[in-house]
């Protein structure tokens, strides 16, 4: 299994092996600790031109636990961006500068194409400079749906034949369509809970029904509650709403409070990418099921793993 | 074109005249003539063009036709046409005589023919070459390098 200088873009790129790699690799660090001189001299770029505290700040940990150094920026706000500098020319000038990029961009598929810009540089004699989507618009973001699937193994001792509810916003949210994708690999059952408006576009069922995946729409959480093995909550987006009554039409509905949260089997994990707003109510946090914070957490070790498969540390 | 030939061509039931050199564009789906034919800027040329829409086809019921003088195509065109007419025929015509007949094949890579009608996609943001696959040719289906955007038939632009 290759992963040096690999770029990783699309959850798609993965197979279901090369996904077990890199959550094998993320284990063993986390139980046996970091290696701080594994990526020693190594310089990782972390390009964030849209906001972000957890992906920026766990790549940062992940590679300061291995001992690389971090060079960044996040904001456009004093970077050449504000003079008009392209994605191409940016890349261009910070590939001089480190041996792989983070980065975080508003329009969908700038990542493959810094990934292409990386690559036709090692035509003119570079070094290739791997690319890392740290989420390209509201197309992908597969490194969290890494941790995510992380997440649920570590939780569940498994990934293969659970019952999976993604819940909220599965319209615009690129978190459940990348974990809708990645699923697909592990014959899952999966639930969609959204209102009508809100609900998992066109392309992604016509991508489950090619792979013949079984999967249900429902418009309550009610409905799924009891029998879900994981809650995967996102966030209603309240600028997507044509009008503010559509928006508070489906906002109370979606929300997931300790008394509900009760009536899930005990061995379910109450998940969400986050940042939450009001679609988990604070008195979850004390349930033994709920894992959002841990899964944040669990950022770190996969993405430790990545830098160091990719940057060519371990095998 | 002499008399003799337009009689032979008025028996033969020829609605439209035959070219002497240049190409013929057959079974393009009735009403994208005029697309094909703007698409190609052959309004704009001082050659021959005759577009015949909505003539007999045998095998499609009606179809529109398209023959032009003097002029051949290039590659990026073919793909450009097979995106609008997936079954056209291309006749390439030398002294009144079919030389080659070639079908348009929507081909599996397309770069620089069409246009991601994702309006937030890179390659519509910054100046970066289009690119696109084939995922389905029946129905026409690309999806964007970039952005992994599907793009059906009818949705479909070409790049100017």
């Amino acid at each position: 299994m290759d992963f040096v200088n690999r770029d990783i873009v699309s959850i798609k790129d993965f197979t279901k092996d090369e996904l077990e790699h890199i959550f094998k690799t993320a284990e063993k660090m986390e139980s046996r600790g970091y290696d701080n001189a594994l990526l020693r001299g190594k310089k990782v770029g972390l390009l964030f031109y849209e906001p972000s505290t957890r992906t920026r700040m766990s790549f940062d940990a992940a590679a300061h636990a291995l001992g690389a150094e971090t060079i960044w920026f996040a904001g456009v706000e004093g970077t050449s961006v504000m003079k008009g500098e392209t994605l191409k020319d940016t890349i261009e000038t910070v590939a001089n500068y480190v041996d792989l990029i983070v980065m975080r961009h508003p329009f969908d598929g700038s990542a493959r194409w810094a990934a292409d810009v990386t690559t036709n540089r090692t035509k003119r004699g570079h070094k290739k400079v791997p690319i890392i989507n740290g989420g390209d618009g509201k197309n992908e973001h597969p490194t969290q749906t890494m941790l995510d699937l992380y997440s649920i193994r570590k939780t569940q001792g498994r990934i293969d034949g659970l019952d999976i509810a993604m819940v909220g916003d599965l319209k615009y949210g690129r978190t459940v369509h990348s974990l809708s994708y990645a699923l697909s690999l592990y014959n899952c059952k999966l639930m969609y809970v959204a209102p009508d408006s809100l609900q998992i576009p066109e392309h992604v069922e016509a991508f489950l029904n090619r792979r013949k995946i079984s999967y249900s729409k429902h418009s309550k959480i009610e409905d799924i509650i009891s029998i879900a093995d994981v809650i995967y909550m996102t966030r209603i987006q309240k600028e997507r709403f044509p009008d503010e009554n559509e928006y508070n039409k489906v906002k109370g509905i979606f929300k997931i409070n300790r008394a509900l949260l009760s009536r899930a089997k005990p061995t379910a994990r109450l998940m969400h990418p986050l940042p939450r707003v009001d679609e988990i109510s604070v008195d979850c946090d004390e349930d033994p099921r709920a894992y959002y914070f841990e899964q944040a957490g669990n950022g770190v070790p996969v993405r430790a793993a990545i830098l160091s498969l990719i940057m060519g540390a371990i095998e | 074109m002499g008399e003799k030939t337009a009689s032979k061509d008025a028996k033969k039931g020829l609605m439209v005249r035959p070219i002497k050199d240049g190409t013929v564009i057959d079974h393009i789906p009735p009403g994208k003539g005029i697309k094909i034919a703007e698409m190609l800027n052959l309004f704009h040329q001082d050659s021959v063009v005759i577009i015949g829409q909505n003539l007999e086809s045998t095998k499609y019921g009606k179809k529109d036709l398209i023959k032009v003088e003097n002029k051949y195509l290039k590659s990026d065109e073919y793909n450009k046409i097979s995106l609008i007419a997936p079954n056209a025929t291309i006749n390439i015509i030398k002294d009144y005589t079919i030389q080659e007949k070639r079908k348009v094949v929507v081909p599996d890579v397309l770069e620089n023919v069409a246009v991601c009608v994702n309006a937030n996609c890179i390659s519509n943001k910054e100046p970066v070459p289009s690119r696109m696959y084939t995922i389905s040719r029946d129905p026409l289906v690309l999806i964007c390098h970039y952005c992994n955007f599907e793009c059906k038939e009818d949705l479909i632009r070409l790049k100017i």
